[in-house]
């Protein structure tokens, strides 16, 4: 039962990565791609994250795996900004249209 | 075919891929970039082995060579970069003199 | 369902697949900058096959030196060539005054505005090499003059015949390939540490390791050799990068001592630690951070020497009362073992943020 839902938990997980990565390859400007990049990092990450939470075999294990989500959290948050920063200082235009 | 020797076939393919980017590309970034290639390569070569059958226990002393053996490349890297800096601070160039390839 | 046992195989095979794209993609990308960013990548999905090879040292440190501090190098250095070579006649006395080069932050960074503060700095001439497309961050290759074909088809032959000579030795090793795995497993009990990676590193080969410190050492001495350090503006930094570093300078150094640690019973270990504390040095370094001018000095020479010296010492002293080099004495290798680590640890952090910083100070 658990790892039924652990499992479906990731599967989920994996489908948002896809998406994300789909969105990086597709989408026509740096600011589209930042977007379709946070639903990687952010949702797949953490549905993936919670299937192995389950999946743990102490709450010392699931807390550390928490941990690890948090701070992907704040880094890939960074540096989306440090990105997109650059890139409006650099005069690269949102895509129109 | 088992997974580490799937492994070490990457490491022999890594290492002719970074010997020819070493060789063909005169850019010396390029140059670096193929050096770590190389040195992965090897590696993989040399780790992948130490994984023994699929029931023994894998041999540390390949792995602590490796591990020595990636701190040595980060070594070499930094200071390869800050020649071709020098270089360019002295030249203005970033090919070696003799080189006129891609 | 007898694929489901081939699952391992088709997931390694994946990950092979992946290396050789990524190598080969980064290797033959006309843009420096996709390049460097296609290595890092390589280098992460490298530690993923680590992984798989059940050799999570080298997984911790491929994923840390690897991809992360070399990645760091290759970028600093790839922003270095953005700008244009600037020769000054007179060292810049105070900060104010210093030439007003682009911060590492926004690397790859646009040369044009760099050309425009440079232009102010007086007594400089300044050299624009042929490589540098001002204000573009694409770095290509600006000569395509391309060695003929017969020297590439000669190469690759050549090569490929060393590749298939190395494949037919790989396919021609006994299986399951002899080692020394019994051996250290047999004295592991007599090495201090219940790891045997660590008992390897720190014991049985400590000889290699204390070398390898000494090469790390001189490593730094040939780039401070080399050039001094770059002077910064006094621009702030992007606020987010120092919020960033504000939360995680703290947990790095948490994390670097919890690795060393940890190196004692499971994968961990010094240079791991120390490849975590080089890059919140290099994290602290781009969010402006600098090393106040009075701990440049001894202290800074201190926390570089204190590993090489320390495992030295520790080395030495059994030869003064007749031992070998490096006979931990019985009962004491586990203390010492840690004090090696501790110091190393250190020293390994300072020197790889400094070898990011890329000049003496």
């Amino acid at each position: 039962m658990i790892d039924n839902l652990s499992l479906a938990l990731m599967l989920v997980g994996a489908g948002f990565f896809l998406a994300g990565t789909l969105g990086l390859v597709r989408f026509p400007d740096v600011y589209t791609r930042l977007h379709a990049l946070t639903k990687a990092d952010n949702l797949g990450l953490g549905l993936i994250v919670l299937g192995l939470m389950l999946q743990a075999e102490s709450v010392a294990t699931a807390g550390k795996l928490l941990f690890i989500w948090l701070l992907l959290l704040a880094a890939s948050a960074s540096a989306s900004q440090l990105i997109a920063s650059w890139a409006q200082d650099n005069g690269l235009l949102p895509w129109r249209g | 075919m088992t997974s580490s020797l799937l492994f070490a076939l990457v490491g022999v393919g890594l290492i002719g891929l970074g010997l020819y980017a070493l060789i063909i590309r005169g850019h010396l970034l390029r140059k670096v970039l193929a050096f770590n290639v190389t040195s992965s390569g090897i590696f993989l070569v040399l780790a992948g082995l130490a994984r023994g059958g699929a029931a023994a226990e894998s041999d540390p002393v390949p792995q602590a060579m490796v591990l020595t053996g990636i701190v040595i490349a980060v070594a070499a890297t930094a200071f390869a970069l800050a020649l071709m800096l020098a270089l360019r601070q002295a030249t203005g160039r970033t090919r070696l003199d003799d080189s006129d390839e891609a | 369902m007898a694929w489901v046992a081939l699952l391992p195989l088709a997931v390694d095979g994946v990950l092979a697949l992946m290396l050789l794209w990524l190598a080969w993609r980064a290797l033959s990308s006309p843009d420096l900058f996709r390049a460097v960013v296609l290595f890092i990548a390589f280098g992460l999905v490298l530690s993923l096959a680590w992984v798989r090879l059940e050799a999570a040292d080298i997984a911790l440190a491929e994923a840390a030196l690897g991809a992360g501090v070399t990645g760091a190098l290759l970028l600093g250095a790839l922003a270095s060539l953005q700008k244009p070579v600037v020769t000054d006649t007179e060292p810049a006395p105070t900060a104010s005054e210093a030439m007003p080069q682009a911060d590492e932050s926004k690397a790859p960074c646009c040369s044009t505005s760099a050309l425009l503060r440079v232009g102010q700095a007086p007594s400089s001439s300044v050299r624009t090499p042929a490589e540098t497309a001002p204000g573009h961050h694409r770095l290509d290759d600006a000569k395509v003059a391309q060695a003929s074909v017969a020297v590439r088809g000669m190469l690759a032959l050549l090569l490929l015949g060393l590749l298939g000579g190395l494949a037919f030795t790989l396919f021609s090793l006994p299986e399951p390939t002899p080692g020394l795995a019994q051996k250290v497993s047999e004295r592991l009990v007599d090495s201090g540490v219940e790891h045997p990676v660590t008992a390897v590193l720190l014991n049985f080969r400590g000889y290699d390791t204390l070398l390898e410190l000494a090469v790390l050492l001189l490593a730094l001495i040939a780039v401070w050799s080399l050039a001094s350090a770059p002077r910064f503006t006094d621009s702030d930094p992007e606020p987010a990068l120092v919020e960033l570093c504000r939360l995680l300078a703290p947990l790095m150094i948490l994390v670097a001592a919890y690795l060393v640690w940890v190196g004692a019973h499971a994968p961990g270990g010094a240079f791991q630690a120390g490849s975590v504390l080089g890059a919140a040095g290099v994290l602290l370094r781009l969010s402006g951070m600098r090393v106040p001018p009075g701990a440049t000095g001894w202290p800074l020479r201190l926390a570089l020497l204190a590993g090489v010296a320390v495992f030295a010492c520790i080395g030495l002293a059994p030869v003064m009362l007749g031992e070998p080099l490096l006979a931990y004495p019985s009962g004491w290798a586990k203390p010492l073992i840690l004090a090696i680590e501790l110091t190393a640890t250190l020293s390994i952090g300072v020197i790889l943020a400094a070898l990011f910083i890329g000049g003496r100070p």
